[in-house]
């Protein structure tokens, strides 16, 4: 188990992904990422955050959640593909290169793991280390990475939204946005989403930066 | 210039309909196309456009009164999904009779039941023999492009027919991608303004509009209509070459995809389009000579055309995303096997139907339908001509 200010993203290749891998027509590859959330903490929008960073990093993006009937605590699941081409695929997720998941009590119920690629790693909100869940991740061999969104999300923000920690801790993991430029992304799109209250804009910038130094991963 | 954003496809059509700036929207909110009159609303109360939203009681009733509207000589839309549409089946007819050209966004999405909120085509191919012209998207791209060219189609002259602008419910209605929009005056431009030959409010020509048909007259408005839907493949694919010359994106009314020398080849509607696009490749890759076809204007039927486009096929798989419980296939099905049955040699020809009440389709299952084509040209039994894919056996 490793502590660092600074995850190395593990460099998916199109050969690390197997031959099935969907693959743009450049030959680079697209990322898929899947979150495991409960209805109303915000798997959705972390998957939105996500797009959006990716977007202003000049990527193609999708952000799509799993829809059904809408119940508060229910799990629930969103998908993200980011590629350097517009994405024609329109399915779900059943191999995906990460996983994000938003609520460590969903490891009893679901199999978050499921088709993630080993090449790829799972990213959980929690304040255990990796070592500490492997266990619960039904064999699964890859890496595992954790993120005590709640204290960070409370030292920062001063109340506890899980969907800043995750979306950093997604980005320091896969490497799929340049971080020094996702922080400048992402320093702009809050100042102008905060046009009105810009003293929420550092709290929240330092809460991107501080997870991304705090993830804790295990390879 | 051409702007890079991010956009649903609900917003994207919401946003072609800000640029165009429509005189009346009627509305009635039902899931998925809820955030379509949702993010008008925004439009209105912000002062950007100067539309006359009407709230309604129901989809009967908001269709009614885009009717009325048209009637007067208003540009008149709505948007609705699922029993939302299938309760404004009565109006629908009418519009198409009294050649009213309003637009219809129809995020589509299963009807009951059991009772579903999610993707397929029964509620749009439900209405199929209503009159009104029916385009399809792939993305919230093709959303917002078809709607840009949506009014100018049904208004033209040569038209008068109402129109449908058909998204993938949920699958492209809530999904964000990257799209690339146009500028308000370009949109404004291209759509220009509504202008009828005939109107209620015109003091200078007093008229009747939607009167009683007696039978000596009944077939003759019939004809007429069915006359205009004919003419309409022509000026959509006009209004398509327009707006290739001004956004630089093109449309027909049907997209081929790798069909030069194609030996199988699917026929397919809307996002799942995408999804066996990247099937094609692979096996593409692999040697197999595939293609797939993408029916963006499902009504008029561009069935000479398709008929063209498959002739040298030895075996096509149409895939149907609604059961019309007709017993040997769904719709699309039965316009394309049709569309080909005067060719001197005609592909073998396969229904699957597929991805009812939002069973998602992968690149997986398509290339197990292309598998199966591979057999069937290969002389292998043809199988059963009508089936199902994706669902749980027993």
């Amino acid at each position: 188990m490793v502590e660092c200010e600074d995850v190395v993203p593990l460099r998916l290749t199109a050969g690390s992904k197997g031959a099935d891998a969907p693959q743009d027509k450049r030959g680079t590859i697209m990322i898929e990422i899947r979150w495991h959330g409960r209805g109303g903490q915000g798997a959705k929008t972390a998957s939105q955050l996500l797009a959006d960073a990716a977007f202003m990093a000049g990527k193609y993006v999708q952000s799509f959640p799993e829809y059904g009937p809408e119940r508060s605590g229910a799990p629930i699941t969103a998908y993200n593909r980011i590629s350097e081409e517009r994405c024609l695929i329109h399915s779900n997720i059943y191999e995906p290169d990460y996983v994000a998941v938003v609520d460590e009590t969903l490891l009893q119920s679901v199999d978050v793991t499921a088709g993630l690629r080993e090449e790829g790693a799972v990213i959980i909100n929690s304040a255990k280390d990796p070592d500490e869940l492997r266990p619960a991740l039904k064999g699964y061999n890859g890496r595992v990475c954790t993120i005590d969104a709640r204290k960070i999300s409370m030292e920062c923000l001063g109340a506890y939204f899980p969907n800043t920690p995750m979306l950093a801790a997604v980005v320091a993991v896969s490497g799929c946005v340049d971080k020094e430029q996702f922080i400048k992304d992402m320093e702009e799109s809050y100042r102008h989403k905060f046009a009105k209250k810009p003293q929420v804009v550092e709290g929240n910038l330092k809460c991107l930066r501080l997870s991304m130094e705090q993830v804790r991963y295990l390879d | 210039m051409s702007i890079r954003e991010r956009l649903s496809g609900n917003e994207a059509i919401a946003t072609a309909m800000r640029q165009i700036e429509p005189d009346v929207f009627a509305m009635f909110p039902i899931t998925p196309s809820t955030e379509i009159p949702q993010y008008y609303a925004a439009y209105v109360a912000d002062g950007r456009v100067s539309t006359e939203f009407v709230c309604m009681e129901s989809e009967h009733s908001a269709l009614s009164a885009c009717l009325g509207a048209e009637a007067a000589g208003c540009r008149a839309v709505t948007a609705t999904s699922s029993a939302g549409l299938s309760y404004m089946n009565e109006v629908l007819y009418v519009a198409g009779s009294m050649r009213l050209p309003v637009v219809i966004a129809v995020s589509c999405r299963a009807l009951t039941g059991p009772i579903n909120i999610n993707h397929d085509y029964s509620d749009s191919m439900a209405e199929r023999d209503s009159g009104f012209i029916q385009l399809y998207g792939e993305n919230n791209q093709e959303a917002y492009d078809n709607y840009l060219m949506a009014h100018r189609i049904a208004e033209h002259p040569d038209v008068r027919l109402p129109l449908m602008v058909c998204e993938d419910g949920f699958i492209t209605s809530h999904a964000i991608e990257n799209i690339e929009l146009e500028e308000d005056a370009a949109v404004k431009a291209f759509a220009g303004t509504y202008e009828p030959e005939h109107y209620l409010l015109n003091p200078n020509e007093p008229l009747a509009a939607g009167p009683y048909g007696i039978s000596a007259y009944y077939m003759e408005a019939r004809v007429a209509q069915a006359e205009a839907m004919k003419r309409a493949k022509k000026v959509i694919l006009d209004v398509a070459s327009d707006f290739e010359n001004t956004f630089g994106r093109h449309y027909g009314l049907f997209e081929a995809y790798r069909m030069e020398d194609a030996d199988i080849a699917m026929v397919i509607m809307g996002s799942s389009a995408g999804t066996a696009k990247a099937a094609v490749d692979r096996l593409r890759d692999k040697g197999i000579k595939a293609g797939l076809i993408k029916v963006r204007v499902f009504r008029p039927f561009p069935g000479e055309e398709l008929a063209e486009a498959l002739k040298n096929c030895r075996a096509v798989a149409v895939m149907d995303k609604s059961e019309g419980f007709s017993s040997c296939g769904g719709p699309l099905f039965a316009e394309t096997a049709s569309a080909c049955i005067n060719l001197d040699s005609r592909p073998k020809m396969i229904d699957i139907v597929y991805g009812l009440g939002g069973r998602d389709f992968t690149v997986k299952a398509a290339e197990s339908v292309y598998e199966r084509l591979c057999g069937i040209a290969s002389g292998k039994d043809i199988g059963p001509v009508y089936s199902h894919m994706g669902q749980r056996e027993g």
